[in-house]
């Protein structure tokens, strides 16, 4: 089955400027109970987003009208915790399509890589100059290209490059599914299975 | 050149490693639950493809759950119908359910070992990320999104970059009152919650070597909590003691084929790891977390540290962990009043979980201020306590013997701490309202937490023990 495609983007960033988010924070356990996958942007962040009586809370980035965009940069060891794939798709429903970090956990950019939602690594010193970058200005522009694996803060130029395995660029920009590789692969597994 | 553990299993499983491509890994056993299954199983039925190896699938309901009276329909609408909605599924693509009520229900990392399901040398996933508890029996076990358990159910492989390999040894004696909580924990505050992030972590050393099946899960289990895909404890006398006789263990003659390759389960003295981490056990004391992640852990005599003591750009999270924690910085924990006790999760609900606290507690009351949950891992678990009487013990000490679940881990179900309100939480993660919206969790071992239940504030266990010897 194809999935979402990803080669390029032009857009301003939401800055998050919290380390260590976990998925419990991207989309509550109690908002997991739903069959299908849609809809999880309702709630993407939602103790951080709404109060208890389900306001929006003014202090919140997403709540903000200065902040938007289709890139979401957040501190360090970003989607860390429970293996949810909720958690990238309630970022990926609410309409981001690329999430920057200097650091990922491993389950969550699976997930995210899984569902179309690219997860570029940068340096701490980038990811501060996205930082000062959307501080100075909230519709500052950031370039993501994934052929030429670069990321670039468009008034300064300045940029970066970000490392993706080769398979996963491809299914990306092709839109290729891991359950198609593996059984055009199938007579390799039944032929392990013998073994 | 020798080869790691890790390496040995996980070559046993290469179906295909191309260069540029991600390895095509084949899975031994796939757990499923409720919660991250269901929609896997409509991906399945939009491809039309049938689940590729039902009988290597296994199944259990434990996340929505309730703990208290299983016998009745599940109360909320929409965990009902997830729960149901397994039910569906496993029936509809010919999967083994141990579902609620089944005399094998239970969490899906505790059900696992106790069938003898778990077993050296095989792999394991599940869309949960403690399944890193299956390692603690020389396995590789980890945690996968919902896309991933599509492709598990849709091929019973899953494409997977080989990560790198971590050596952690602890060796020496560990004091009375610690454990094996006490000891990851420990871990993961040093090295931090991500610094486990792209490795696979070998537990090695005498300390590790000396503990239980259980003891050796709950290490396993928190892998995950220092970002590390999984981990995992060479086999030795005592796993193959703990499998042998198990429902679903190899009997007879390939019993002895299994145990004599079990015992080929080890790294080579010379295998090359990416990074080794040494820790003396001595250094060890009772462990509490006081912030918003498992890497936010102290020695329970010591105090919160100082933002000062952070690099600038940390300090604002911190901040926001200790604001949301109601703490403040360079405070003791001692003596800080508590509300709620949870003795339960897949990291430590196992028999020997609730021996070690009925042990502790027999003869004793729990403070008035305080509201404990007792809650079994599994079905077996909770009439195993019931066999040996500790659920009287439990009782009398005013701690009911909940049902099988989740529980309190993940505010999920009906099992939820109240916002504001402080739990001594024998889980494995404090992260923001994990446990219900707004609600404070200190992580601690089964005996810190039976003990904050008693006194009904945070309380050094040695101390009591001490106590106790000297009364004799």
């Amino acid at each position: 089955m194809a999935t979402k495609i990803f080669k390029h983007l032009q857009s301003s960033i939401v800055p998050l400027p919290i380390e260590n988010i976990d998925t419990d924070q991207i989309i509550p356990a109690r908002f997991l109970k739903a069959t299908t996958r849609d809809g999880f942007g309702n709630n993407l962040f939602r103790d951080w987003r709404f109060d208890k009586e389900g306001n929006p809370k003014e202090d919140f980035v997403l709540n903000h009208p200065n902040y938007s965009g289709k890139i979401l940069v957040a501190g360090k060891n970003f989607g860390c915790g429970s293996s949810r794939e909720h958690a990238a798709w309630a970022i990926a429903d609410y309409g981001f399509d690329v999430v920057v970090s200097s650091f990922f956990a491993d389950i969550f950019k699976g997930n995210a890589l899984n569902n179309g939602l690219l997860p570029i690594q940068v340096s701490d010193d980038f990811l501060k100059k996205l930082f000062d970058a959307v501080y100075a200005d909230a519709h500052a522009q950031v370039e993501v290209d994934l052929d030429n694996q670069f990321i670039k803060i468009v008034s300064t130029g300045e940029q970066e490059t970000f490392e993706i395995n080769p398979y996963k660029k491809a299914c990306l920009i092709n839109g290729y599914d891991d359950i198609d590789y593996i059984l055009s692969n199938k007579q390799l597994v039944e032929e392990f299975e013998k073994r | 050149m020798g080869q790691t553990l890790f390496d040995k299993i996980w070559d046993a499983h290469v179906v295909s490693s191309k260069e540029g491509f991600p390895d095509i890994l084949y899975i031994d056993t796939h757990f499923i639950h409720e919660v991250t299954s269901p929609q896997a199983f409509d991906g399945l039925r939009q491809r039309g493809l049938p689940v590729f190896r039902p009988k290597q699938t296994v199944a259990t309901a434990d996340h929505n759950v309730p703990t208290w009276d299983q016998h009745l329909p599940i109360k909320e609408e929409l965990s009902r119908y997830q729960v149901d909605m397994l039910t569906k599924n496993c029936a509809e693509f010919g999967i083994e359910l141990y579902g609620l009520g089944h005399q094998y229900q239970g969490i899906v990392h505790v059900i696992g070992p106790e069938l003898g399901i778990t077993r050296p040398g095989c792999t394991y996933v599940c869309g949960d990320s403690h399944t890193s508890t299956h390692g603690a029996f020389g396995a590789i076990a980890f945690g996968i999104g919902t896309s991933q358990v599509e492709q598990v159910l849709a091929t019973q492989c899953l494409l997977q970059q080989r990560p790198k390999r971590m050596k952690i040894e602890v060796n020496g004696t560990l004091q009375k009152g610690v454990g094996a909580k006490d000891i990851i924990l420990y871990i993961i505050s040093k090295i931090s919650a991500a610094g486990g992030t792209g490795y696979f972590v070998e537990y090695a050393g005498d300390t590790i070597r000396s503990l239980s099946m259980e003891g050796r899960m709950t290490i396993c289990n928190m892998s995950i909590e220092m970002g590390a895909r999984g981990g995992l404890i060479a086999p030795d006398e005592t796993t193959i003691e703990y499998v042998k006789g198990r429902k679903f263990a190899p009997q007879g003659e390939e019993w002895d084929k299994a145990v004599d390759y079990w015992k080929t389960l080890y790294s080579d003295e010379d295998a090359q790891f990416d990074s080794e981490l040494y820790f003396d056990a001595a250094d060890i004391e009772p462990m509490i977390t006081y912030g918003t992640n498992p890497g936010m852990g102290i020695g329970i005599t010591q105090h919160v540290p100082e933002t000062a003591s952070f690099e600038a750009k940390e300090q604002g999270s911190y901040t926001k962990a200790l604001n949301y924690m109601g703490l403040h910085e360079d405070q003791s924990l001692l003596g800080k009043p508590i509300d709620y006790v949870f003795i339960g999760s897949c990291t430590n609900s196992r028999i020997e979980d609730l021996r070690l606290v009925a042990d502790f507690i027999k003869g004793k009351q729990k403070a008035d201020n305080v509201t404990v949950w007792v809650v079994p891992g599994s079905k077996q678990v909770q009439q195993q306590a019931i066999a040996e009487g500790l659920d009287k013990i439990f009782e009398a000490a005013g701690f009911p013997l909940r049902e099988p679940g989740c529980s309190a881990c993940l505010g999920m179900n009906e099992d939820k701490i109240p916002a504001g309100k402080y739990c001594i939480s024998t889980s494995n993660r404090n992260f923001e309202g994990r446990q219900g919206p707004d609600s404070r969790t200190f992580l601690a071992s089964p005996l810190t937490a039976a003990a904050a239940a008693i006194t009904g504030k945070v309380t050094d266990i040695r101390e009591f023990l001490q106590q106790e010897e000297l009364v004799g």
